[in-house]
């Protein structure tokens, strides 16, 4: 049994204001505690209930925005609470309780150049103003060498569990057992500037920046292809008629890719004709944290095979 | 039909009532930040309640309009012009074609709004017309106005008429110090029961850094509550799990510089947020500008809710007053 810590005893719910609803499954993030955000926001979707107007799962936690004028807020919280004890843990435990999504292979290039450039210019505002974010990451979590540190970051799959900041940013959590779980803190102070499709890591979370803006994540690398096209040029945006790519559940695995293997994937990129290889998956919350491996391993040949 | 921008101001952009329905996948609901000034607008020339508007900052834009056509000027009290004449703020007022709208100085509040009859015709973009300009999408090309830029005016006009006003009693009033009403919550926890109390007891001074993403503000230390940290939090104090931003929420990142998020924010991140200013006030919140002074006043969710009915049936009063 993988990743049992962290876990939690009953929701917090709180009023974020006149419209919206806070659910705080856990404060610390755990796979099980996601799950079970997971199983209540799903849960909610279904239910259709009038006056819901937003349902945001995020990390360990969800969210609600109401439309107080059709549906009290206080009313809302039961409604949650209602379906807490119907779904509760269910979603870590029961067989049954599976989510369908796909695997999507994603390039990525650590210690890159253009995000290394960004990194050194603020060095003002991170814990080691002498090194790099990788050799930083690297030594915190116990690693001999950097490249043992980007071994395991690029070693198992992610699952997407919140999506947001701006559209089209995922957070990652590593399915991987809490052993292995990488934790970073994020910047000092956050940096005025991040490169479109940067890698980053903060807390326990691997992003991609959609755009370019500010961060405060720890520079790790570069992602060569587009997670968020506002016109829909790519092939994968226009198919899917959405200026994001990624949706919430989605399993990545980051593939590591040299240089020119990133100038590779750009050329198609230029060309409009870069497509995402994604393979779908029935995902088993139960089954993972039984075997996480064995699950891990099992997908990849699903999406490489 | 159209508006023929001479001088676009600082930043003007086109917004409706908002984006919604994509919180999840991380938009943030955009559309005008003084709800009030923006529904008073459409209501004093004739529009449909949704029909879109253009909100300025601190300076008016030069419009020139090329036929004739019935406009309303809300929000900031900022003199405006038609040809060099001073026309009313909230109160519909005719224009004929060829006809120049200017503003001079601002006098209190901060962001004034246009309405035009028939709502500006920008393309729907998930679901809205407003501008969000940190992604380049929605209202006009995705940004804010440029000089030379063409508005189409489109057909959201009901009953377009000049010489509608808003009563007296219903204008607001832009005072030295705003007061926003907020629920404490969320992760108030974290900080210290002191620095609750001072959070509420500071006047807070609006710093350069405030614009339709969020404000931020200066004037106390906060402390949070030594912890530790959460597992995926990161190691600041001021960092949780990252989770939903709501809008209107409040982070005090470094325990200095207390954030309120607003219309085009981010919609989650790490920082601990201490409580959500109330939707109505949102609207004050839009006419501070920097240097002035904020204070936040606890309420709990009853009063939030009694805030924002009477609010709606003002607004519905006011309509029909105007109808």
């Amino acid at each position: 049994m993988a990743d049992t810590s962290g876990g939690h005893e009953g929701i917090r719910y709180d009023h974020g204001g006149d419209e919206f609803v806070y659910a705080e499954v856990s404060t610390a993030m755990s796979l099980p505690a996601h799950f079970t955000a997971l199983a209540i926001t799903r849960r909610l979707a279904e239910e259709a209930i009038p006056g819901v107007e937003e349902i945001c799962p995020s990390n360990a936690s969800y969210m609600v925005r109401v439309d107080p004028d059709r549906l009290h807020p206080r009313d809302l919280v039961r409604e949650l609470q209602r379906i807490e004890s119907e779904v509760g843990d269910r979603a870590s435990a029961d067989p049954s309780f599976t989510i369908d999504t796909r695997i999507v292979d994603v390039p990525i290039m650590l210690n890159d150049p253009w995000t290394h450039e960004v990194l050194m210019k603020f060095r003002d505002r991170h814990q080691d103003p002498d090194g790099t974010d990788l050799d930083y990451g690297a030594r915190i979590n116990g690693y001999d060498t950097t490249e043992a540190f980007i071994d395991a970051l690029a070693g198992s799959p992610y699952l997407v569990t919140m999506m947001g900041f701006v559209p089209g940013l995922p957070w990652c959590f590593q399915l991987v057992p809490r052993d292995r779980q990488v934790e970073v803190p994020k910047y000092i102070r956050p940096r005025t500037e991040t490169p479109e499709r940067a890698f980053g890591f903060g807390g326990a979370f691997a992003v991609i920046y959609p755009v370019k803006g500010a961060g405060g994540y720890q520079l790790f690398g570069s992602a060569p292809a587009p997670i968020f096209d506002a016109a829909q040029e790519q092939p994968d945006f226009a198919e899917n008629d959405s200026v994001v790519f990624f949706r919430h559940g989605d399993v990545i695995n980051f593939r590591r890719v040299d240089e020119a293997g990133y100038d590779e994937v750009r050329e198609q990129v230029a060309a409009r004709q870069w497509r995402y290889r994604t393979s779908p998956v029935e995902f088993s919350p139960s089954r993972f944290l039984a075997d996480p491996d064995g699950t891990n391993a099992a997908m990849l040949e699903g999406l490489y095979s | 039909m159209s508006i023929l921008v001479h001088d676009p101001g600082l930043e003007t952009t086109v917004q409706d009532t908002g984006r919604f329905g994509h919180y999840a996948i991380g938009f943030p609901p955009s559309g005008a930040l003084d709800s009030f000034a923006y529904h008073v607008g459409n209501a004093l020339v004739g529009n449909a309640p949704g029909a879109a508007a253009l909100e300025a900052v601190y300076l008016g834009p030069t419009l020139e309009f090329t036929a004739d056509t019935v406009i309303a000027v809300t929000g900031a009290d900022i003199p405006a012009t038609l040809d060099g004449e001073a026309i009313p703020l909230w109160e519909s007022v005719a224009v004929r074609a060829g006809q120049t709208l200017a503003f001079g100085q601002l006098a209190g509040g901060a962001r004034p709004y246009v309405a035009v009859a028939g709502g500006i015709d920008v393309p729907q973009v998930y679901g809205s017309r407003s501008t969000y300009t940190l992604v380049g999408m929605g209202g006009f090309a995705g940004r804010g106005l440029a000089e030379g830029d063409e508005l189409t005016l489109g057909d959201d006009a009901v009953s377009p008429r000049a010489g509608r006003r808003l009563a007296d009693d219903d204008v607001p009033v832009h005072p030295a110090t705003a007061e926003l009403r907020l629920l404490v919550g969320l992760h108030s926890y974290r900080l210290t029961p002191d620095s609750l109390e001072r959070f509420t007891d500071t006047a807070w001074k609006v710093t350069p850094d405030a614009n339709r993403v969020g404000y931020r503000y200066r004037g106390a230390e906060l402390e949070f509550v030594p912890r530790e940290q959460p597992f995926g939090a990161g190691s600041d104090p001021a960092n949780v799990t990252d989770c939903g931003y709501p809008v209107g929420s409040v982070q005090v990142p470094g325990g200095v510089e207390p954030i309120v998020l607003l219309q085009d924010a981010v919609t989650g991140g790490g920082y601990a947020t201490l409580g959500t200013v109330v939707s109505v006030d949102r609207d004050r919140l839009a006419q501070t500008k920097t240097g002035d002074r904020t204070r936040f006043v606890a309420v709990d969710l009853d009063e939030a809710l009694t805030i924002r009915r009477d609010r709606a049936a003002q607004l519905d009063r006011i309509r029909s007053a105007l109808a």
